[in-house]
């Protein structure tokens, strides 16, 4: 019973390898990385704080597919990566500077008087703990690494409903925002806390509408059709 | 690096204070050894405490009741006052506290109050609470340094004027220092000492305690910890009060209900230990309640359950313990949140002693205080008129030497993720629940025995950069200056009260109706009790 962790160390030649460890039964995987750490090799780092799934510093990689460390128990063969898409600084743990600079870029907060009567609507939105795991599944990230990803949109979604001014917002998630989405679903695939980024987004591009923005790609659509010819 | 305000740590205290000294118009770095919010702030489930008008006076004799003698009529009345106020700043940044069906917010009792006044956001208040103060403190611009691990104050020999504070970069192993013309200390508290047996998350090493106390501040009351009945057996991961509040039974091996479960933390927590110490287990029993009630009311505590215990907590019993949850006891402040002993640093929050719990702490009532006296913190941190901020210093060359002898001369023979994890151990068995002279003492010589094995331990990973084995065992010291002086004041207090509880001294004695002072002098630990103003 074996998992294997993909180790890193930019002053190491080479700077990636794979390394086995044994499982330690019955213990998450978070448990599994403090015990291979105090046991067999003191080197292997990693981020882990709460050890209950919602400080969301332990998400990492397990066959392709974001894992809260804390919340999963390991199996034979698990093969454990750094985050998609951040810059990873040694081991398991990655920068989410990057990352967590698009709630600045897409001003996600409240602006305006608070609408109190609609907390309701946000109840699961604000249940997020930031642990990148949507931004680490979206795809677009590998094509726009400037996309502001699915947990600030859905912060602003949040904000918006909830802020009698939505423009500020709205304004800031034009560009590399709202319209850059493919609507896959992987986000809401992957959030630990259930949130479903893509249907925000889909509210936030009626939203956007509605303060007089249009879909781009519509704009740029050549439907083969020059009305200018014949008149 | 040079800022007006320096706050250490990004949990609610820090971040509250923050935004207030910024909002004042003060320049602020916030410091943070992992990235804000990975605070336990975030793991605070029950609510807030905000009392009406009317219930003002009542809120503030239930915290003092609370506080066996050990609370401060002044700070309570300041914090207890304010709570109106700081719910409503909270809900004006859009944290969205649950609304009952009338659509007002939402309150429920909490153990140990008279009226309901525990304001909540579904059973993540504490997550919702500190997610949105950190999209707040982005939308204000204030700046963040993560990655930082506090090492030392910069303080005055002479003055104890306090010009900020050293940090170890653990992004690139680099040392540094940022000076500020004052310094807030809001690092949590230390219920980490109890490695293995506590609620809390890695890193509640009590660092900002130690290093203030080094820096010649002081500490108060670090005896009074306060135990949560129901942590799951192996991993002391906390199930929520709801439980029981919602009907949860504790029952032991013998299938019998031993205590009646609605009592305060402290006497249920013995009762529980009680029965381990008999060689029984202990269980919570919430199966009666139903799985269809129980994933309304305990959603995370099912997934939890299912995770560490592998169990169904709507067909099978619980294993629980009673592990360390919360620290009254932390760094000696004023009524203005100054450190005692140095000037121009403030604490608050769960590192600090304000004297508001005393020696027990009101259920509701610690997201109250890291709001109500975070802002409070921030306010006084920029009224603070600093003499010379940029004065010349040795902290940092002398923090660099230290470091520097970790990697070449701490000799890395003996293991101290094992001694770590023995001295949580011991502390829990000796110096938790239930302590007596015999095992505090049996506690304190190990402890001082590791002290002096400090320099055969070390780290095993020389790398400079995001060396977390040099993170742990820089921890792992402040843990033993922490934890000796918890060990010396369980140890003095002959008597018991609130959550410290001494089976050879049972009872409540007025001749302690004090406050345990710990500082050092060249070093050398002392202690003594201190009249309770």
């Amino acid at each position: 019973m074996k998992i294997t962790i993909k180790r890193f160390d930019r002053r190491k030649e080479p700077q990636s390898i794979d390394m086995n460890y044994p499982i330690f039964e019955g213990l998450t995987l978070l448990e599994n990385f403090i015990k291979i750490k105090t046991t067999i090799d003191p080197t292997l780092v990693f981020n882990g704080i709460c050890r209950s799934g919602v400080c969301g510093s332990c998400s990492v990689m397990v066959n392709g597919k974001t894992t809260l460390a804390c919340s999963y128990k390991p199996k034979d063969g698990d093969h454990i990566e750094p985050l998609n898409y951040h810059e990873v600084k040694r081991d398991l743990i990655v920068d989410k500077s990057k990352a967590h600079s698009t709630l600045e870029t897409s001003r996600a907060a409240i602006h305006g008087d608070v609408i109190v009567e609609n907390f309701l609507k946000v109840t699961v939105q604000s249940d997020c703990i930031l642990c990148d795991s949507c931004f680490a599944s979206c795809p677009v990230m590998a094509v726009n690494e400037n996309f502001l990803g699915p947990f600030a949109l859905s912060r602003v979604y949040k904000y918006t409903t909830i802020g009698s001014d939505s423009k500020t917002s709205i304004d800031a998630i034009q560009q590399n925002g709202v319209w850059d989405c493919t609507l896959c679903g992987e986000c809401t695939l992957a959030c630990p806390q259930g949130i479903d980024p893509k249907m925000d987004i889909m509210n936030l591009r009626s939203r956007s509408v509605q303060s007089g923005y249009m879909d781009p790609n519509m704009q740029n659509m050549n439907f083969g059709l020059d009305f200018t010819q014949g008149f | 690096m040079t800022t007006d305000i320096l706050i250490i740590g990004s949990g609610g205290a820090g971040l509250s204070a923050a935004l207030r000294a910024k909002e004042l118009g003060a320049d602020v770095i916030v410091a943070t050894k992992t990235l804000p919010t990975n605070a336990n702030t975030c793991m605070a489930q029950g609510g807030f405490n905000a009392s009406s008008s009317e219930d003002i006076q009542i809120h503030i004799d239930d915290t003092l009741r609370s506080s066996r003698g050990l609370g401060s009529s002044i700070m309570i009345d300041l914090m207890c006052k304010s709570s109106k106020t700081s719910l409503d700043w909270l809900i004006n940044l859009g944290v969205p506290f649950s609304l009952d069906e009338n659509g007002d917010f939402a309150n429920r009792f909490m153990g140990g109050s008279t009226n309901k006044r525990t304001y909540y956001a579904e059973d993540y208040t504490g997550l919702k609470i500190l997610q949105g103060l950190y999209d707040e403190c982005l939308k204000n611009d204030i700046k963040f340094q993560t990655n930082r691990y506090l090492l030392n104050l910069i303080a005055d020999e002479e003055t104890k004027e306090v010009s900020g504070a050293t940090f170890l970069d653990i992004g690139s192993g680099n040392i540094e220092e940022i000076r500020a013309k004052s310094v807030i200390v809001a690092t949590g508290g230390y219920s980490g000492v109890y490695h293995g047996f506590t609620t809390n998350g890695f890193g509640s090493s009590g660092d900002g305690i130690a290093a203030t106390v080094r820096a010649g501040g002081i500490a108060s009351d670090l005896e009074f910890v306060q135990f949560h009945p129901t942590a799951l057996k192996k991993s002391s991961i906390l199930i929520s009060e709801a439980a029981r509040g919602e009907g949860g039974y504790l029952v032991n091996s013998d299938g019998i209900r031993f205590v009646d479960e609605l009592l305060p933390r402290d006497e249920v927590s013995r009762a529980i230990s009680n029965e381990l110490n008999q060689n029984k287990e202990v269980f919570l029993d919430v199966r009666h309640l139903g799985s269809e009630k129980l994933s309304h009311l305990l959603p995370q505590e099912l997934k939890l359950c299912k995770i560490h215990e592998n169990i169904d907590m709507a067909n099978d019993l619980i294993p629980i313990k009673s592990v360390a949850h919360y620290t009254m006891g932390g760094i000696e402040v004023d009524q203005k949140l100054q450190v005692s002993g140095l000037k121009g640093c403030f604490a608050v929050g769960e590192c600090s002693n304000a004297h508001i719990h005393g020696a027990n702490r009101l259920g509701g009532n610690s997201l109250l205080e890291i709001i109500s006296m975070g802002l409070a913190a921030g306010e006084n941190a920029v009224n603070y008129e600093s003499k010379n901020v940029l004065k010349d210093n040795s902290q940092l060359s002398k923090d660099k030497a230290f470091i520097n002898a970790i990697y070449s001369n701490f000799t890395n023979q003996i293991n101290f993720y094992e001694k770590r994890e023995f001295l949580g151990k011991i502390l829990y068995h000796n110096a938790g629940v239930i302590r007596n002279d015999t095992g505090l003492k049996g506690v304190l010589a190990a402890l001082r025995q590791m002290q002096r094995e400090f320099t055969f331990m070390g780290i095993s990973d020389k790398s400079k950069e995001f060396n977390t084995n040099l993170i742990d065992f820089i921890e792992f010291g402040n843990a033993l200056e922490v934890a000796e002086m918890l060990l010396v004041g369980a140890l003095h207090r002959n008597e018991s009260r609130g959550s410290h509880f001494r089976e050879d001294f049972p009872g409540l004695n007025d001749t302690f109706k004090s406050h345990s002072i710990f500082w050092k002098e060249d070093g050398v630990l002392c202690a003594q009790f201190k009249d309770v103003k």
